[in-house]
């Protein structure tokens, strides 16, 4: 049985939230960065309570440690010494495993993010912008009264119209691939691979290959806790645009060439199963949206080009040990939203995303080296992800056609990295263990 | 422009010599478990030696008849490793024994290393490996410690040389195939 008790609520439920407001924090002392975890403590729900109490709930928080922050709060040597060698590092050391080079370089990214200082964040969801508004006023003034903890940057996040499903700024529907975890009480929709065992994304459970092992120490600390890769991915919205327009005559050539970048049309339809035209209804029904595969349905690429972005993030029954590499993503846009007919007006705008998984190197950095930015994916050649890839202006996008196949040199870059860091997701026991300067709890 | 330029890469039969250590210092490549060794016209590749456990012999010699079985059980088996040949090699040095695994493949082994350990146990490589002195007890688990190993034990080339360089197994069968098809369809034609 998995502790739904103890897990941070964001693991493994969705929060029917709007809008949202990320905060990355800095501790000057352990005793400050102690005193504010106390305080933040009650506010922080559980897999189990957040749903007993959605309906109510106006808001949901999540908190994470970066390995400075650990420190910072005063975890000792020997027990940081057995976190995971990637983990440690962080995401700015691991830039050219990730692709992070560059205009996605570290060194561009803003906000204190990439800098040793971060040591924690604070992700809030909530329905509107007064309950945000509400908490925000909450947290600058435990901020203001705990000596010693500075904000060093924060990000608001929010949906952008239409409102009735969840989207990015580039218009492609999100949230269609719903993993489903032994003892969660959730089952998979039709498609989205079999049941995983807990330990593929908490720690102190089986995974796929048998029992936990090599866990952090102590083992308080590890026990229901999680990792999680934070990116912060601008969308470059009006190149996007203009890269339709300028491949596709017709608004049913550009819709068809944006679904071919991403495996889906915008609405969310598979291509696997809408080949030739878009189906809004198909899109929006759970039971059918994710219910295909490659290998026999698509084994060339004539609906899923073999680059598409979908077709490398989650390559299905075309990749080894899928079981072992798959990933809970959580997030939200930011930035304004850009009308249809609005001309690109230099505002930044994106998605501030979340990786959760139990091993960053196998799962999050496997799809950031491998599936994202190999070249020789799919024996491609000279290709990386179209959407979230390290595009340079010298790759190209295959699209396979009968009777020639379309072949798009020198795509350009649609997203830039503007963030990310990789934080540990405490369970709520070791959440207080840390409050409490690592004494046993009682 | 010279006549070679005009012709595509794998044409022209290409060398390339190897620093001492295997990388070329001011292009090291990071993979996930650290730096990985460079693509040469002979494509990627290992050559691990390591001794034998005394006794242990008759075991591996076993285990490669075994592993045969499974390739002919399963021809696509081996197909995560992306793999153009492998040679096991056993040789005596003095009176101790030891194993050579020269393996030629068409992706830097960092990329898929997970996916190649659960195949090694999967297929029971590992029992070859588990009889060599040194191998980790916990390269199950511990996807580290197998790299560890692997580069403690690889014995980079110092030359390696291409005929049709940098071609892949995939592109050598998507070859074929299509030499296959007009072969069919000209015996058609007749």
């Amino acid at each position: 049985m998995i502790d739904l008790d103890d897990i941070q609520y964001i693991l493994l439920n969705r929060a029917p939230a709007l809008v949202g407001r990320y905060e990355f924090l800095s501790f000057r002392s352990a005793a400050a960065g102690r005193t504010w975890l106390s305080a933040m403590l009650e506010q922080l729900r559980s897999v189990q309570a957040m749903r007993e109490s959605v309906e109510q709930d106006r808001r949901w928080v999540t908190v994470g440690f970066t390995w400075n922050g650990l420190r910072a709060l005063g975890v000792d040597e020997a027990s940081l010494a057995t976190f995971p060698e990637e983990f440690r590092q962080g995401m700015v050391a691991r830039a050219e495993i990730l692709g992070d080079t560059g205009a996605s370089h570290p060194e561009t990214w803003e906000g204190g993010v990439a800098g040793p200082d971060l040591h924690a964040i604070v992700l809030l969801f909530a329905r509107d912008d007064d309950e945000r508004a509400r908490w925000q006023a909450a947290h600058d003034e435990l901020v203001a009264r705990s000596e010693g903890v500075e904000v060093l940057s924060s990000l608001e996040v929010g949906a952008i119209p239409p409102f009735d499903y969840a989207h990015d700024h580039f218009g492609y529907r999100d949230q269609l691939t719903a993993l489903a975890i032994e003892g969660s009480g959730e089952q998979p929709t039709p498609g989205s691979g079999p049941l995983l065992k807990p330990g593929e994304f908490i720690l102190g459970y089986p995974d796929e290959d048998g029992p936990p092992t090599r866990l952090p120490q102590p083992e308080i600390l590890a026990r229901n806790s999680s990792f999680m890769a934070y990116r912060r991915l601008q969308e470059h919205v009006g190149k996007f645009r203009e890269f339709l327009a300028q491949h596709g005559e017709t608004p049913e050539q550009r819709e068809l060439l944006a679904a071919k970048l991403m495996g889906r049309w915008r609405s969310g339809a598979p291509l696997v199963l809408a080949p030739e035209q878009d189906d809004p209804a198909l899109a929006a029904d759970p039971q059918r949206n994710n219910d295909f595969n490659y290998a026999k349905d698509d084994p060339l690429g004539y609906a899923v080009p073999l680059g598409a972005h979908i077709r490398r993030m989650n390559p299905r029954d075309t990749a080894a040990n899928m079981s072992r590499h798959r990933m809970i993503r959580r997030g939200a846009t930011y930035g304004p939203h850009l009308p249809d007919d609005a001309p690109e007006d230099g505002q930044e705008r994106g998605v501030a995303a979340f990786v959760l998984c139990a091993s960053l190197i196998r799962q999050f950095e496997f799809a950031q080296n491998v599936w994202t930015n190999d070249k020789d994916f799919n024996e491609l050649g000279n290709e990386r992800d179209p959407i979230i890839g390290n595009q340079d202006g010298t790759l190209d996008f295959t699209i396979p056609k009968r009777p020639i196949r379309k072949k798009i040199a020198g795509l350009p870059a649609f997203t830039t990295v503007r963030g990310g860091a990789y934080f540990f997701l405490p369970g709520l026991k070791a959440l207080r263990w840390l409050a409490a300067g690592g004494e046993e709890l009682p | 422009m010279t006549d070679k330029d005009k012709r595509p890469e794998w044409s022209v039969p290409a060398a390339m010599a190897i620093p001492e250590g295997g990388y070329f210092e001011d292009k090291v490549d990071v993979g996930r478990y650290g730096p990985t060794f460079p693509k040469t016209p002979a494509c990627y590749g290992f050559t691990i030696i390591a001794k034998l456990i005394p006794g242990r012999e008759e075991h591996v010699r076993e285990h490669g008849r075994l592993l045969a079985q499974t390739v002919t059980d399963a021809p696509d088996s081996l197909e995560v490793l992306k793999l153009h040949y492998l040679r096991w090699v056993l040789f005596d040095i003095k009176s101790e024994t030891y194993f050579m695994y020269q393996g030629i493949f068409d992706t830097d082994f960092d990329k898929y290393t997970e996916d190649a350990v659960a195949l090694f146990s999967k297929y029971g490589i590992d029992t070859v490996f588990e009889n060599l002195e040194g191998f980790p007890a916990d390269w199950k688990t511990n996807p580290a410690s197998f790299v560890q190993f692997v580069r403690d034990h690889q014995c980079p080339s110092f030359l390696e040389y291409g005929e049709y360089p940098y071609v892949s197994a995939d592109e050598i069968k998507k070859a074929l195939r299509v030499k296959a098809a007009l072969s069919e369809m000209l015996d058609q034609m007749q």
